[in-house]
């Protein structure tokens, strides 16, 4: 019973984890049809920025140089992300294949860069001490980091609902997932709202790539890699578009990939894609997406 | 005077030539009607002018070329637009489709208008869109161009899809916007234009044929020839 709750508190972790990364792919894909392969170069920017910022400003290791790390590793990839959007993919709206081979030659340069400039070791990132210590729920001994994945994650859900649902970008953002054309139709420059998705998406990513890295022990060009792929995954069962059917999507994926492993080791990820394609074959929209007219 | 004038408009879409040199004018505070068969080119046209399909030739709104410009600088500019299928944001509530439509939110007497218009839609206001039935969805699509003071109303076959009863009350609230705006009407129903439009521009096969009164529409046999339907008797 221990082993299960350890084993399934581990799995939200890691689904939100893979929440931070799919958020942002859901809102641009849903909102401008972009289906962006340089997301996971956003992640690694942030996993770097984050590292340069806690090992070459501060030199100490405590929480507010891990919070600090995650809030510049955010907004330099947001940044990263805003500059992708209007320089490149602006050009490439209904271009998809464009768009497609464009954005892997992003990620194949961010990661080339990044490479060519530190190596792809594994280089450690400070954490706070209190990182490796445990809570006791009953006698399982759950690592504390999970718990702080989760609550960055549950802060980024809510701080996306709530911008969503209550603000004038978040209601064009809405209309525009359904309708951008018809937005325009409005008189609302509805490119405003798509810079303002990248900047997001690339701010939660670069918030996951600090969070990624505490979780892999350290930060290399290549830790975007098997994250990128699961957003995806997120994205699709949890529904093109919908931010909490990513939320649900991750959470499910990460605790049932946990539980596979465990249970037989290797059997994740086989697991994960037999559930995606379940989702696609009995529910293409997504478990909380809608269907498009 | 003329709020708007088209002047030899071209459209391609995939290789197909859609409009060929399209011209006329719509004078201000009138109701035009833009008639053709099915597949002339009429809602091809609204597009054209609200830069959702690429066009070649001149548009002006008030003199001025908005041709060329990107759409939601022509919507500011004053050009609103209630596309065929209405088109509504179906996940918002009603309220947010209104409140994402307006411009000026100091405009009050334009909010009010919209609330004598269509009293069904502030008793709806957190109703979401998608679940209204087709007349009342309807509703909010023109209420969404009437939010604003805008110059001249693009309005693509309204009563298309409605039931007859639906048909009469959007027909009565267009009726009442008739006297407040400019409005181009692409419309089907002929009881309608009759009964609103000074004007009568008809289409074929992507050309205007013919631009005039509507006391055409009350002879069967242009109405017939023109349209290729019968209900010039009325």
């Amino acid at each position: 019973m221990d082993t299960f709750l350890l084993i399934g508190i581990t799995g939200i972790g890691l689904g939100a984890l893979y929440f931070l990364v799919a958020s942002g792919l859901s809102l641009i894909y849903g909102l401008m049809g972009v289906l962006n392969f340089a997301h996971g170069s956003f992640l690694t920017v942030g996993a770097f920025v984050g590292l340069w910022f806690s090992s070459q400003v501060m030199h100490v290791s405590n929480t507010w140089t891990f919070i600090g790390a995650m809030v510049l590793g955010g907004l330099a990839a947001g940044l990263f992300a805003l500059l992708v959007e209007r320089i490149v993919i602006s050009r490439l709206y209904e271009r998809h294949i464009d768009q497609a081979l464009v954005t892997v030659g992003i990620a194949l340069v961010v990661g080339a860069v990044l490479a060519g400039w530190f190596g792809n070791d594994l280089r450690l990132l400070p954490t706070p001490a209190w990182f490796i210590n445990t809570v006791s729920i009953g006698s399982a001994h759950i690592p504390v980091d999970r718990f702080l994945y989760i609550g960055v994650a549950i802060i980024l859900l809510l701080a996306n609902t709530a911008l969503l649902r209550f603000s004038r970008i978040g209601l064009v953002i809405r209309a525009g997932v359904e309708n951008r054309q018809m937005v325009a139709a409005l008189g609302i420059n509805v490119r405003l709202a798509f810079s303002t998705v990248f900047f997001l998406g690339g701010f939660a990513a670069g918030v996951g790539g600090v969070l990624v890295s505490a979780y892999s022990n350290g930060v290399s060009p290549l830790i975007a890699g098997s994250y990128l792929i699961y957003g995806f995954i997120v994205v699709v069962i949890g529904g093109m578009g919908s931010v909490p059917g990513s939320f649900l999507a991750a959470m499910i994926i990460g605790v049932i990939k946990q539980y596979a492993n465990y249970y037989s080791p290797g059997l994740g990820d086989f697991v994960v894609v037999f559930l995606l394609a379940g989702v696609l074959l009995l529910r293409p929209q997504g478990l909380l997406g809608k269907v498009k007219s | 005077m003329n709020v708007l004038s088209v002047k030899d408009l071209h459209v391609k879409i995939n290789e197909s030539h859609i409009l060929h040199g399209v011209s006329f004018e719509i004078p201000t505070h009138s109701v035009t009607a833009l008639l053709g068969r099915n597949g002339v080119g009429k809602s091809t046209t609204l597009k054209a002018i609200m830069g959702l399909y690429p066009s070649q030739g001149v548009i002006e709104l008030n003199g001025a070329s908005i041709a060329g410009k990107l759409t939601y600088k022509i919507a500011q500019d004053g050009i609103a637009y209630v596309p065929e299928d209405r088109e509504i944001f179906s996940s918002l509530t009603v309220k947010e489709n209104l409140t994402l439509a307006t411009r000026d939110d100091k405009d009050v007497a334009r909010q009010e208008l919209v609330q004598a218009l269509f009293p069904e839609l502030t008793t709806r206001a957190a109703q979401r869109a998608g679940t209204l039935s087709g007349g009342q969805q309807q509703m909010v699509a023109i209420a969404r161009a009437l939010v604003n003071k805008n110059e001249i109303i693009l309005i693509d076959e309204p009563t298309k899809g409605l039931a007859p009863k639906l048909v009469t009350e959007v027909a009565d609230a267009l009726g009442r916007v008739a006297g407040e705006t400019t409005m181009l009407l692409v419309e089907q129903n002929l009881p309608l234009v009759k009964r609103i439009a000074q004007h009568v521009i008809v289409m074929d096969q992507g050309r205007v044929v013919f631009q005039g009164g509507p006391e055409h529409l009350h002879d069967p046999e242009w109405v017939h020839t023109m349209l290729g339907v019968s209900g010039g008797h009325k």
